[in-house]
């Protein structure tokens, strides 16, 4: 069963000469509950604009997208950042960890606006990321890989149905981002929640079993940027 | 709700500079809004309605409230003097409970003398049910002595005792080159009462009469009183009588006769009333007041509203990543009306400190010029509403910056599209 479908997705943006030019533009995409798909695309191939659609931090300009049986295309934006809050995690290329709050605090953040904080389950997080010794420590405090894993763990807190990577071992040495990756997939497959992970890496896609290149299923002209 | 609050915890941590000067601008204006109601509530009361022991003053003819404000709160110059037999005769009327004649002119380093009877003492209550009384080893004056009794605030300010002798000074403002020769006889220190009372010399009015240098013109021709000679009743004069009243109906048949059928004497009655009509003419300063207290918190609501407005654009990551996180356009702007509401509520609670300040000195002052005691710590529930409209005016303050938030554009201000 889908736990995400996307039908006739389409986004445009009006360029600077005033054309208007779509970026995503998606007959059909899915993704299984519980499946790990990783989507490769180039730098202007419309993928963080095509995650943030999903995520409904922007609004299509037509198109369905159902995640979890609700069409968000058709919600209201409090609506949609109210399921984004409940079933939708991100993990960001720059991780985007508020600053002035300590790692535990942010993965509390994380579950604040869905289903409410449980500070116990934010602390078994960030134990699983092995970041148990670490919690109260500030993002600065913290090394740009434990800086992910926090990122990972806030992405989970709110136990949500899909997990969206938007790059999220591209500021990381190999080493690490083989790591990094292998941990985010772990996790979701303990909690049988779908993985959507957008790279360029090779290295990274080859570690999925399903990979789909993003030109392939986005028809926009792309590189608009 | 929890969330909310460690969001706004960790943004006024962040901004601690910015956050303690707003909240240092809402303390001085809340401290001041509150002084300024708080003092002219008080003066007013204090000046008008307060139990000043007496109805009426009987003077000479002239304007009642400087009668009362040289008799009741030992101000001003005196109107003149009336005949000791205006005295002798209110003191007859059925009408008057207690006369009790002053006789003014003297000081002592700037603190008044008042000649008087010893009524002042036995009689006499400052307040229902409390008169005057001296402190430890004292007594009051024997009428037909040089001696003192003196108010407690003088005692403090002067370093007189029981048992030190002085000389007074002719006039009313104190000038070293008016000394009298007679020397006065500490006998006694009354205990504070809180009142006028406390900043005056009180001394037996015949001594006042027989002061080296004092012409009596009770007759329309000048009297100096000898040593050893009685002196003739018709030469004495008082500067005013203080009346305590059988009945308020009393008072407005005096008023009656005395100030609208009489060419000789001014009655002051009610002294409230003439009080009140002092603060009716310095309305316009109590309202020049007001409004600067008003500007002042209009200048710290813009202290909170710059601060946070200021704030806002480093911080659109922050609200973008919240936005991201699930939190909703209203949280963020919520999340800036707390804000500015917590350094309003907080610098309200600051303002108390500064009210106190305020206060303190304001009714030190007021007491070493006048005597009158203000309460620094009464309540009033004035002080509620003026808390209550700070904070009011702090949240409604982060509206502007609260707006800009919401607007915050979430896929901007996240990580750069790719």
């Amino acid at each position: 069963m889908a736990i995400l479908e996307v039908k006739n997705l389409v986004k445009s943006y009006v360029s600077q000469n005033g054309q208007t030019q779509n970026v995503v533009d998606v007959p059909h995409f899915s993704l299984g509950s519980g499946e790990q798909i990783a989507l490769q695309g180039e730098s202007g191939s419309g993928k963080t604009t095509f995650l943030n659609l999903i995520a409904g931090i922007l609004q299509a300009d037509s198109g369905e997208i159902i995640i979890d049986g609700e069409d968000i295309s058709t919600l209201s934006e409090p609506k949609r950042d109210s399921l984004r809050a409940k079933k939708i995690g991100y993990v960001f290329q720059t991780f985007n960890l508020l600053q002035g709050f300590s790692a535990l605090e942010n993965v509390i953040l994380g579950m604040a606006f869905g289903n409410g904080a449980d500070r116990k389950y934010a602390e078994n997080l960030l134990e699983k990321v092995g970041l148990a010794n670490r919690k109260d420590y500030k993002p600065r405090q913290l090394s740009v890989g434990q800086q992910q894993r926090v990122a990972v763990a806030r992405a989970l807190a709110n136990h949500p149905k899909i997990v969206l990577a938007d790059e999220p071992t591209g500021n990381l040495d190999h080493r690490r981002a083989f790591e990094s990756l292998e941990l985010i997939r772990e996790i979701c497959l303990e909690n049988e929640t779908a993985l959507l992970l957008v790279s360029h890496d090779k290295e990274i896609l080859s570690k999925f079993e399903k990979v789909k290149n993003l030109a392939n299923i986005n028809q926009a002209v792309t590189f608009y940027e | 709700m929890n969330e909310l609050l460690l969001i706004v915890r960790r943004s006024l941590r962040q901004h601690a500079l910015s956050t303690i000067v707003t909240m240092l601008g809402i303390a001085l204006a809340s401290g001041l809004v509150m002084s300024v109601f708080m003092i002219q509530k008080q003066s007013f009361q204090a000046f008008t309605g307060g139990d000043v022991g007496f109805d009426a003053v009987l003077g000479a003819r002239g304007s009642q409230l400087q009668l009362v404000l040289n008799t009741i709160f030992h101000l001003e110059t005196s109107n003149g003097n009336i005949p000791y037999s205006l005295y002798e005769e209110i003191a007859k009327n059925p009408q008057v409970e207690l006369a009790i004649p002053y006789a003014v002119g003297d000081n002592y380093q700037g603190f008044r003398i008042v000649g008087t009877s010893d009524d002042i003492f036995t009689k006499f209550e400052y307040r229902k049910g409390q008169k005057f009384q001296v402190e430890d080893s004292g007594k009051f004056f024997n009428p037909k002595e040089k001696e003192a009794v003196i108010g407690k605030f003088v005692a403090q300010r002067t370093g007189l005792k029981v048992g030190d002798i002085f000389q007074p000074y002719h006039g009313l403002i104190f000038d070293e080159d008016k000394k009298h020769d007679d020397d006065y006889k500490v006998v006694g220190v009354l205990q504070t009462t809180n009142s006028p009372s406390d900043r005056v010399v009180w001394i037996p009015i015949e001594g006042i009469y027989r002061m080296k240098g004092h012409i009596l013109r009770g007759t329309g021709e000048n009297y100096k009183a000898q040593e050893g000679e009685e002196i003739p009743q018709e030469v004495k004069e008082v500067s005013a009588v203080m009346l305590k009243l059988k009945s308020l109906q009393a008072g407005m048949s005096l008023e009656q006769t005395i100030n609208k059928q009489g060419k000789v004497a001014t009655l002051a009655f009610p002294i409230g009333r003439t009080m009140a009509e002092l603060f009716d003419k310095i309305g316009w300063l109590n309202r020049v007041l007001e409004l600067v207290a008003y500007l002042v918190v209009v200048v710290a609501a813009f202290s909170i509203l710059a601060s946070i407005y200021n704030s806002i654009n480093e911080r659109r990551r922050e609200f973008a990543i919240l936005r991201a996180l699930g939190a909703k356009r209203i949280t963020v702007f919520s999340v800036i009306i707390l804000e500015s509401t917590i350094i309003a509520f907080f610098g309200t609670l600051l303002g108390f400190i500064v009210y106190f300040i305020i206060l303190l000195f304001t009714a030190s002052i007021v007491q070493a010029e006048t005597g009158v005691v203000l309460d620094i710590f009464k309540f009033d529930s004035m002080l509620i509403y003026t808390s209550l409209l700070m904070i009011s005016v702090g949240a409604l303050a982060g509206v502007i910056p609260a707006f800009k938030a919401y607007q915050t554009d979430v896929s901007e201000n996240l990580t750069p599209v790719s």
